[in-house]
């Protein structure tokens, strides 16, 4: 079926079975086809374990999540890169693990 | 490391849209740059501005991948409906599907039931009472931007939050169909988004049985009359009304009865809060339990009036903004123009029902030249009141003390 059978189907689907519905019936239109960004535009600032840093914490979430978090401890950095291993299982190893926190330590600032 | 390629594949094109840009004219204007800044210390304090997610107007990027896009706080003085297009998204993995065959998906129920169900969109649409309700969805971390000090995690602002009238079926309906087998406790939900890596866990909640059989709980098909955005959970989203959005499961194709509590790290290690009052502890302090995040809390804003602004001194000022009660119904909106020392009863508007925004207004006078501030507090139908003392936990979660609003009168 294509999709814009597909579409038209639900939208009928919707429409013709929603009396209950407070809201104008369902018209649905077709967008224009759109991906999704997946943030490989946005880097870790360059230095020393930032290629660590790349290739360990972007393979779940794009670079800004990361960049976005406000400056924080050693300690809360720390906390940071375990729950992703341990809750998360993210494959990290210790030596990894350690140049991320200090990348992270000096790049986002202690508060 | 596997680098996923999913989101830029072909298959992931295409797009059904019931997006009506409806309520975008009123915001184009004011936010027309391309950052957004929270003017908050402690981190970066501003965020790219985005019009391109399908079926989404503008929106503040708060991350990329998977996509957390935050709703501009404006939105909210135009209604206590959000537009779907400006609905608040996110997501915990990257893999959710952008199409969705509407023909062959299918919703299970299985675990202890007498028939396992796989349920069309059809049979869902056609076979069962249709049901309704308003409901604002609030992720567990709305405002953990504001949090001294700060924490890690999502870096909302106040706009993690959108109230929406859904209309789907009653959990309670499709649970009845399926015949829940005696020694049942929990039901699990799980949508179509799966884990990153292999090894990483799934994102599933989980609510006991007598919740889930409340006949309020409920998986919606259409919010505001349209189709539900592809980013907030088409075709099917579990409602939790007056519950934290984490239990929002969206694309939900997965029901789950079991004999036990949800097993799953996203309960039993993250999303938890201190079981203090309010939530609250303090930086360092330990030797306090921890539970799941559940219900939300009462919360009221201003919505007309941003800090900073100016207002005539001694002039009669019209201060509105929106509230909602939790998991009970908006009993009273009053405001203190010192400090919290005294309080004035608001005007409540239209009551949408218990889990909606509900609008609020009054007029005030600001009697002195210059610096002044302006609290609101919600008192929902169980006498919860907003603490005026900040909440803060570690995780950054619950945030609901009463806000307080600075404003100059020249
Ligand atoms: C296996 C996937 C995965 C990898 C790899 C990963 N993360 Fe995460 N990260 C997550 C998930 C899942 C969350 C929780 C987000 C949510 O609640 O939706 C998260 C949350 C976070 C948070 C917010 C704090 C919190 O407790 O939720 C930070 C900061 C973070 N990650 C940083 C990192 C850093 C730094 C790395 C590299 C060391 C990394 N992540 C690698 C999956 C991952």
């Amino acid at each position: 079926m294509s999709r814009s059978l597909r579409t038209a189907l639900l939208a009928g689907l919707l429409a013709g079975s929603a009396p209950a519905l407070a809201a104008a019936p369902l018209e649905l239109r077709p967008t224009p086809e759109v991906d999704l960004p997946f943030g490989d535009d946005i880097g870790f600032p360059a230095g020393p374990g930032s290629d660590v840093i790349a290739s360990n914490c972007t393979a779940c979430h794009s670079a800004d999540h990361t960049l976005n978090q406000p400056a924080l401890s050693r300690e809360e950095w720390h906390a940071v890169v375990d729950k992703m291993i341990t809750a998360y299982k993210a494959p990290i190893t210790p030596e990894d693990a350690r140049v991320i926190v200090d990348y992270l330590a000096r790049v986002k600032g202690e508060p | 490391m596997p680098q996923h390629t999913t989101l830029s594949s072909p298959s992931r094109r295409g797009l059904l849209s019931a997006a009506a840009l409806g309520g975008m004219g009123l915001l184009a204007g004011r936010a027309r740059a391309d950052t957004f800044d929270f003017h908050v210390p402690g981190g970066p304090s501003t965020r790219p501005m985005t019009t391109t997610y399908p079926e989404k107007g503008r929106m503040i990027v708060q991350r990329t991948r998977p996509p957390w896009l935050e709703t501009p706080f404006d939105v909210f003085d135009t209604g206590v409906f959000t537009p779907n297009d400006q609905h608040f998204v996110s997501w915990h993995w990257a893999t959710f599907p952008t199409h969705v065959d509407t023909g062959s998906f299918a919703l299970k129920v299985h675990g202890l039931v007498e028939r396992p169900q796989a349920l069309s969109l059809r049979e869902l649409i056609y076979d069962l009472p249709r049901f309704e309700i308003a409901a604002v969805s609030q992720c567990a971390g709305n405002s953990r931007l504001y949090a001294q000090p700060r924490v890690a995690g999502a870096q909302w602002a106040n706009g993690s939050m959108s109230n929406a009238l859904y209309a789907g079926v009653r959990l309670k309906d499709v649970l009845d169909r399926a015949g829940v087998k005696g020694g049942a406790t929990h039901v699990q939900f799980g949508g179509l988004d799966e884990p990153m890596l292999p090894d990483a866990p799934k994102f599933v909640k989980a609510l006991d049985i007598d919740h889930a059989r409340d006949g309020e709980v409920m998986l919606a098909f259409a919010m505001n009359g349209q189709q539900l955005p592809m980013l907030n959970g088409f075709p099917l989203k579990l409602i939790v009304p007056g519950w934290s959005a984490v239990y929002w499961i969206k694309m939900l194709d997965d029901i789950e009865v079991t004999d036990h509590p949800d097993p799953s790290v996203w309960t039993t290690r993250s999303y938890r809060v201190p079981d203090t009052p309010n939530h609250t502890v303090e930086p360092g302090q330990k030797g306090f339990g921890m539970v799941p995040i559940t219900r939300n809390l009462p919360r009221s804003f201003v919505t007309n009036l941003k800090p900073g602004d100016s207002v005539p001194v001694g002039a009669p000022q019209p201060v509105r903004g929106i509230a909602f009660g939790g998991d009970r119904g908006v009993a009273a909106v009053d405001l203190s123009l010192d400090g919290g020392r005294t309080w004035q009863p608001t005007t409540l508007g239209r009551d949408e029902g218990t889990y909606s925004f509900r609008q609020w207004q009054a007029t005030i006078s600001l009697p002195a030249r210059g610096a002044h501030t302006v609290m609101a507090r919600c008192t929902n139908a169980d006498r919860v009141v907003q603490p005026m003392r900040r909440v803060w936990n570690p995780g950054g979660y619950m945030s609901n003390q009463v806000e307080t609003l600075d404003l100059v009168a020249a």
